[in-house]
């Protein structure tokens, strides 16, 4: 059994973003990168599923240099094998998902985790492009998964619910918070990770069909006003949502 | 004529509203492009089809199996994306809920086609297709142009105005499918019940870390009951154990953009703000009159929610 991780390297949550001088980009100065925190229920997933069934594990991601230390969180964590498909330069989500498809075929994966969107471009698609450029069935937003022999069974989020999904291997599942609870490294695990080797590629080159043309601040909004300081501001409050703003 | 196609989303064969919005946005696209527009509805029995008519949509295909009565990410693509095939259509929009999220990139793929998710802007006629979409959870927008020759197109809800129904009926051609590609099906479908969900709702009232402990949430619970609400939550509830995952807003939670967000002791962590800031009416009840949360808000009250919200209820219920 070979068990892929997809991962993407991204700004901490925290940070307040400014574009970048040439209008394309946020302005990385300062910023500080983490795993996507979505892809960290991926990756306790695929170690699970590792422990409990056996099997050998794959880390990959695509981009610069930079997502190195992403791949090595993921080493230390006790991923198996950590793979780079270099690129610096901007994808669209089908170029990212056909790069990472074509080395998810190589490698020969049964079972393939994303997190459910990278919270930078916020798609929420390359896991869904990839499963279907292999042929994989999906299952995405997961929060409680199980795989018996080849048959997987999954519930999803919905609106105000859940879905449980059937489905056989290999498929591709893309993790929500919820699944599980992602381990911290171990010391030993941090060492170990030290000597694993990460393979580095460029990825495979195809044309992008979404054009990035401009990065912007959204429109910044006015601070509206302080209805008052103590419960006898509520009645006014009311009054405000009903007549003026029409909501209530 | 090129053609552009609005998937039109059923659950338990009703219509979603964000499906009009989308149909809508579809007809306008249309009409900029010179080309035809047709609504699809994938499903088994499905009520009311002829609407998407009020919605300046004419025409409506119902591909039709009773395997599509309950969604199927796998069974949906295929069949959407061999219409699409059929209907040699150049663009295809979708309204941004769960389903569309799951199985439109899957279409995407299926197509070929470049792929724009959560568009809240688009600026479109016959050589040029430009389209916003929010990233870094709205800290940020960006402006992407599609090249492709066939676009896929998601749209975030409660964003585009549906318009008034126009009151015509659409023509509604029924399309049998015999097979269906049912490698991944839905066994079980668990409602929570009698919950409002906020990727949905029309008006949010979240709590923060200010009310003290889960079970002051009574409060919030209370007040979103008044108002047809639906219960929201900040990070740092959740993290605590307070409130389950689904209510999180914020950037590793959900992004809202209801009519009304009411923030009860959330001080608006830069990543909670992300998340519910495109809301059209903000207002914010907390103790600290410096709380970042009363930067985005329309309305403010700095006080304490133990006492103010308990007399908001009471004001609310007097002019219901």
């Amino acid at each position: 059994m070979k068990i892929v991780v997809c991962v993407s390297h991204v700004p901490d949550t925290a940070t307040r973003i400014n574009v970048s001088g040439d209008g394309k980009n946020i302005d990385s100065t300062g910023v500080t990168y983490i795993v996507n925190p979505y892809d960290e229920f991926a990756i306790e997933e695929a170690l699970k599923h590792k422990e409990k069934s056996g099997g050998e594990t794959y880390v990959v991601s695509l981009g610069g240099d930079a997502n190195k230390e992403t791949i090595k969180k993921a080493l230390a964590m006790g991923i198996d094998n950590g793979i780079l498909l270099k690129d610096d330069s901007y994808r669209d989500s089908l170029s990212v998902a056909k790069a990472l498809a074509a080395e998810i075929k190589s490698i020969g994966a049964d079972l393939v985790f994303f997190g459910k969107q990278s919270v930078d471009y916020d798609s929420s698609a390359v896991g869904q492009l990839t499963a279907e450029l292999l042929g994989m069935p999906l299952i995405s937003v997961v929060v409680a998964l199980s795989v018996e022999g080849s048959k997987v069974t999954a519930e999803r989020e919905i609106e105000g619910g859940k879905e449980v999904i059937e489905t056989t291997l290999p498929c591709v599942i893309t993790t929500q918070k919820g699944l599980n609870e992602p381990r911290y490294a171990s010391l030993k695990g941090i060492m170990a990770a030290k000597k694993k080797i990460i393979e580095e590629k460029p990825a495979l080159a195809v044309a992008n069909y979404v054009e990035l043309l401009q990065m912007k601040r959204p429109p910044a909004k006015e601070s509206g006003k302080i209805v008052g300081t103590d419960v006898s501001a509520v009645p006014e409050l009311v009054r405000l949502l009903r007549e003026e703003a029409k909501v209530i | 004529m090129s053609k552009v196609l609005v998937f039109l989303e059923q659950r338990n064969g009703i219509i979603k509203k964000a499906s009009f919005e989308a149909a809508r946005v579809a007809a306008d696209i249309a009409g900029k492009t010179g080309s035809e527009v047709e609504a699809v509805c994938i499903g088994d029995e499905i009520e009311s089809l002829e609407k998407a008519g009020n919605f300046s949509v004419p025409a409506v295909t119902h591909i039709k199996n009773k395997d599509f009565a309950n969604y199927s990410s796998s069974a949906y693509a295929s069949a959407l994306a061999e219409h699409a095939q059929g209907a040699s259509a150049t663009v295809v929009v979708f309204a941004n809920t769960s389903m569309a999220k799951e199985f439109a990139p899957l279409v995407a793929a299926k197509l070929d086609a470049g792929l724009a998710m959560d568009a809240t802007a688009y600026q479109v006629d016959s050589t040029s297709f430009i389209v916003t979409r929010p990233v870094y959870a709205g800290k940020a927008l960006i402006d992407v142009k599609i090249t492709s020759p066939v676009k896929v197109l998601t749209l975030r809800p409660n964003v585009f105005n549906p318009g008034e129904p126009s009151g015509l009926k659409a023509a509604v051609t029924v399309k049998e499918v015999t097979k269906a590609d049912l490698r991944s099906k839905v066994i079980e479908t668990k409602k929570a019940e009698g919950k409002l969900d906020v990727a949905e709702a029309d008006k949010i009232v979240s709590g923060g870390r200010g009310l003290k402990g889960p079970e002051h949430f009574t409060l919030i619970e209370e007040l979103a009951e008044e108002l047809g609400a639906a219960v929201g939550a900040s990070r740092a509830v959740v993290d605590a154990g307070w409130r389950s995952h689904s209510e999180q807003v914020g950037q590793t939670g959900k992004t809202v953009s209801p009519n009304l967000y009411i923030a009860v002791a959330i001080s608006g962590a830069i990543q909670h703000l992300a998340g519910m800031r495109s809301s059209k009416y903000i207002v914010a009840i907390n103790k600290d009159k410096d709380a970042p949360i009363f930067q985005v808000a329309d309305y403010g009250i700095v006080g304490d929610a133990f006492e103010i919200v308990p007399e908001l209820i009471k004001e609310i219920k007097k002019i219901k």
